[in-house]
């Protein structure tokens, strides 16, 4: 059963991609609706198999390492890779709604949607330092392609900004993964950790292990090297930048995150991780309080983005020579942190496109009076912002106390100033946005009324971010499960 | 038995639900919503009555699942919780048959009584909450259902206002967690009991506990506006009357109190908070609080102003009276909890229908408004005089109940403070009254309208009427059984005890 549900899982994207880049748009459409609805079946009968039986290594075409491609099919990868069905799936559903079929170039959406879908499933599965490069590079390809799907000058140059990123941080981790290759003669990641256990570390892993995680630092967008986000994240269409915040920078920090958790402690050092965790800090400040400059929607969305990714590295520092109860409180904050995000911005990214549809205008001053006469657009945007402020009952506070939790019992207070400040920083921008739409224009209302359908998508997402909170236990359970192969190959 | 564990859930839910459904429902849907509304608001008051009587007899109403590795989400009602449920529960109804008459004809009124009912779902929480975790979920929760309450208006003036609140209340917040997070990291996840956990703790940590209350109390003591965190609730009374009734005289001030009584008396218990040397301090930061809120009061024009440091001042009674470290000044501190609620929301009515009907915001223009108003104007009478202490009101009950405590624990300083305050409660209250009553009306009002039979619309009329009924029945039926001051009595007895 299990074996049909992972062929399904990956065969699936790639079969769409290919189906969708014979029709136009609107075909496109509804053959890629009978496909998320696949997907997100197989994905969740997938996770509900992990869930009861507990993970396991996965040969693909029946062929194991090191000749065939291994999949590490864990819990962690489950719920990612439902949490990428409900999100890649909503997404889906309002861009066919949102997009507009017309235009010819618009026909590219969903091969780009359906191979950066794939794309994502093979980084969250897996298990060795090349197939997920392969996974990387189709993410970051089809992201590219996404955003210049707006058409603009614009939507180009930022695209073309954001390939250039995205070509540089692969060549950094590249060439990491080939320096890997020299010293250990494997590519798995596993297999790596498995060998430093019984053997000295030789020297320049340090600077490979570095080069990988500059490379996918780059990728995800840290601070300083958030540059690029900004602009491709606030011009790309919004059931887009709801992909690229929500899913894409999380692919990369995936790996980053995967690498430090098993050659971290072996080849790292505590300098590193404490400037890892210093940039996560700065990205969270700084990003948030370039979102609160921000003349429009779009662009407080994306830079919010920057702060919240900032939370995500805070993982370096806290797994890093520390008892094994607060790696693990660490890691499961991690966790938590980039479920909570990825429903609240896609939430919030979508949400925001509606308003700026209903609107006309992408700029916040412009929200005046919409809180009267777009009460239900505003709401899922408010919830999604509740979740993003790390208040509770959302998962975004179940991360933060986590994170509170691993910073206070390891003795790195700093970061708790940091926790705390940054909430009250993104309350700053969130509350500006509030502030802007409770302001009653004139009486009239002279805003279009975007379809339900556009309206209830946000909305179910950022329920769902909120309602995480309540439920994590349940969902930190499945992560924590037995996996079979522990340690091996 | 199963129904009792899922109690407390249910008296949560009639209101969450309740918000939900008036979220949908279209705003011309006036019957429906007030039906909704109103139905909501009884069936939540019988499920507290129900619980009420069942916590007196020492029925176990408690639910609890683990939401996070080592932090349990726990409802939980003990006498004290059914202090402010009742209290609650009692007063929104009133409120919400006031706000449907207040708000007739004004727009967004779906979102007003949407986030209205979450406000009352949230003080729900805050009452029944068996953490300082589940505490805090509903702590937070008020916050951001009291903002669209506050500007509600829209106007730039409602705007600051609500700006000013969320910066106070959120970085409140943050203090608050932080003391949170670091008592759990310290002593694991602590649930309210009564007597508290601290009674034999460990002298290494005595100074990380002392640091972590003075953490809590400052987070706390944003919502109960204490000197100097005070500032967002003068600026809040932009927001229309039955929410400033219900930011003062139930939800928001009181939350923050009702926090502080619960850290003193379930988390550090009322014995080791007095060893640890913390409750004098606060007693002395409470009666500053008293003196300077009603000091800051006398030079207010504003009415509504005027109530606001008042409520500043009256909070801290609340405070003060746990701070005497002896079960009759707890009592009067706790019953206090109750008095203040229904004294202050008639005078918040009153204000607002002096607001509605005449237009009469200041206080020199209220000349003369007795003979206009008659039954408002009592109500305003028996409310001032209850907050002045004037026997045998609900105000009277506290005063002379801590009074007497602070005798039996030598705290005779108290005294001073509970007498001038009355002066200046007094000072304050007196000049309204007589011009309600003994001045001649200036002519014509600022904005006068004829609104049914009754001198003001019979919505507007009634709960008022009857709250300041409330105010002198619960001082003159003190002695009775389930009267607050008996009520808080049973509290006291049982934090004692234990």
């Amino acid at each position: 059963m299990t074996l049909w549900l992972m062929a399904g899982l990956l065969f699936t994207p790639l079969a769409w991609a290919v189906l969708t880049l014979l029709t136009d748009f609107s075909r496109g459409r509804l053959v890629s609706w009978a496909g998320i609805l696949v997907q997100v079946l197989v994905s969740l009968g997938l996770w509900l198999a992990v869930a009861r039986d507990g993970g396991f290594y996965y040969g693909l075409g029946g062929w194991d390492a090191p000749l065939g491609i291994e999949l590490r099919v864990d819990g962690l990868a489950v719920t990612f890779v439902l949490l990428t069905a409900v999100v890649a799936g909503a997404c889906g559903l309002h861009a066919g709604a949102y997009i507009d079929p017309d235009k010819p170039w618009h026909r590219y959406f969903w091969p780009l949607f359906w191979f950066l879908w794939s794309g994502l499933n093979a980084v969250w599965l897996g298990g060795d330092l090349f197939n997920l490069y392969v996974g990387l590079e189709l993410i970051s390809l089809s992201a590219v392609g996404l955003v210049a799907l707006g058409g603009q000058a614009g939507a180009l140059r930022a695209s073309l900004r954001y390939l250039l990123a995205a070509l540089l941080g692969s060549l950094a981790y590249l060439l990491g993964v080939a320096l890997i290759y020299g010293q250990f003669g494997t590519l798995s990641i596993a297999g790596v950790a498995t060998w430093l256990s019984d053997h000295p570390v030789p020297s320049g892993s340090g600077m490979a292990l570095a080069l990988m995680i500059a490379g996918l630092a780059l990728k995800t967008a840290l601070f300083p090297l958030h540059r690029w986000l900004p602009p491709a994240h606030g011009i790309a269409k919004s059931p887009v930048s709801a992909l690229l915040s929500a899913l894409v920078v999380k692919a990369s920090f995936y790996i980053a995150a995967r690498l430090w958790l098993e050659l971290g402690q072996p080849i790292g050092s505590l300098a590193a991780a404490q400037l890892i965790g210093l940039l996560g800090s700065a990205a969270v400040v700084w990003g948030s309080w370039l979102a609160c400059r921000q003349q429009r929607l779009k662009q407080v969305v994306a830079y919010s983005s920057v702060a919240q990714i900032g939370y995500l590295f805070l993982l370096f520092p806290l797994t890093f020579s520390v008892s094994e109860t607060v790696s693990l409180q660490a890691q499961q904050g991690m966790t938590l942190q980039v479920i909570s995000h990825a429903l609240a911005k896609a939430a919030m990214f979508l949400a925001a496109g509606n308003l700026i549809l209903s609107v006309g205008s992408n700029r916040v001053d412009a929200l005046a009076g919409v809180s009267r006469f777009l009460p239900f657009s505003l709401f899922s945007f408010g919830l999604a912002g509740v979740s993003l402020m790390s208040l509770p009952p959302s998962g975004g506070f179940a991360a933060k106390w986590l994170l509170l939790q691993a910073s206070l019992g390891s003795g790195q207070w700093w970061w708790v100033l940091v926790l705390l400040a940054g909430g009250l920083l993104s309350a700053a921008y969130i509350f500006r946005i509030y502030r802007a739409s409770f302001l009653e224009s004139s009486g009239t209302d002279q805003f279009f009324h975007p379809s339900r359908s556009l309206e209830v998508i946000p909305l179910i997402l950022a329920m769902l971010a909120l309602g995480l909170g309540l439920a994590s236990d349940q969902v930190l359970t499945v992560m924590a499960l037995p996996f079979e192969g522990e340690g091996a190959p | 038995m199963t129904l009792n564990m899922w109690m407390p859930l249910f008296a949560l839910m009639t209101s969450l639900m309740a918000s939900l459904v008036i979220f949908v429902l279209p705003e011309q849907g006036y019957r429906l919503r007030t039906a909704v509304n109103l139905g909501a608001a009884l069936v939540k008051l019988g499920i507290v009555a129900v619980m009420v009587w069942g916590v007196f007899h020492g029925v176990d109403y408690g639910l609890s699942f683990t939401m996070l590795p080592g932090v349990e989400f726990v409802l939980k009602a003990d006498a004290l919780s059914m202090m402010f449920a009742g209290l609650s529960a009692v007063l929104w109804f009133l409120t919400t048959i006031y706000a449907v008459g207040y708000l007739e004809d004004s727009p967004n009124r779906s979102r007003f009584f949407g986030f209205f009912s979450l406000c009352v779902a949230s003080t729900m929480g805050i009452a029944l909450a068996g953490n300082l975790f589940t505490f805090f979920l509903f702590y937070e929760m008020l916050t951001l259902a009291t903002y669209p309450l506050v500007v509600h208006r829209g106007t730039e003036q409602a705007l600051r206002a609500g700006r000013a609140y969320v910066i106070y209340t959120l970085t409140g917040g943050a203090v608050l967690l932080l003391a949170i997070a670091w008592l759990q990291g310290l002593v694991g996840d602590l649930p309210f009991r009564e007597g508290g956990h601290f009674g034999d703790a460990d002298p290494a940590l005595h100074g990380s506990l002392i640091l972590i209350f003075v953490l809590l109390i400052a987070g706390l003591g944003v919502k109960a506006a204490i000197f100097p965190l005070h500032g967002w609730l003068p600026q809040a009374m932009v927001a229309p009357a039955p929410v400033s009734a219900l930011l003062h005289a139930v939800a928001v001030v009181k939350a923050g109190a009702f926090g502080i009584v619960r850290v003193v008396y379930d988390i550090y218990g009322i014995e080791a908070s007095a060893m640890l040397g913390l409750l004098e301090p606060l007693a002395w930061l409470a009666a500053f609080t008293i003196l300077y809120g009603s000091a800051r009061a006398l030079s207010q024009v504003d009415l509504k102003r005027r109530l606001a440091f008042s409520t500043v001042s009256q909070v801290s009674y609340i405070i003060l009276g746990i701070c005497l470290f002896g079960p009759v000044g707890a009592t009067g501190g706790l019953v206090h909890l109750l008095h203040q609620g229904i004294m202050k929301i008639t005078l918040f009515f009153c204000a607002g229908n002096y607001a509605e009907t005449l237009g009469i915001h200041r206080i020199d223009e209220m000349d003369g408004a007795g003979r206009r108003m008659p039954g408002t104007s009592l109500a305003f009478t028996v409310g001032a005089f209850g907050m002045i202490g004037a026997p045998p009101l609900a105000g009277f009950i506290t005063k002379w109940t801590m009074g007497t405590g602070a005798l039996a624990s030598n705290m005779d300083w108290v005294i001073g403070v509970l007498v001038l305050s009355s002066l200046l409660n007094a000072a304050y209250f007196l000049p309204i009254l007589h011009r309600l009553w003994f001045r001649e009306p200036r002519g014509s009002w600022p904005h006068e309208r004829q609104w049914g039979r009754l001198e003001t619309s019979a919505w507007l009329f009634w709960p008022p009427m009857l709250t300041a009924a409330m105010t002198v029945l619960v001082g003159v039926l003190a002695s009775l059984p389930f009267s607050p001051l008996s009520w808080a009595e049973l509290v006291v007895l049982r934090a004692y005890s234990s």
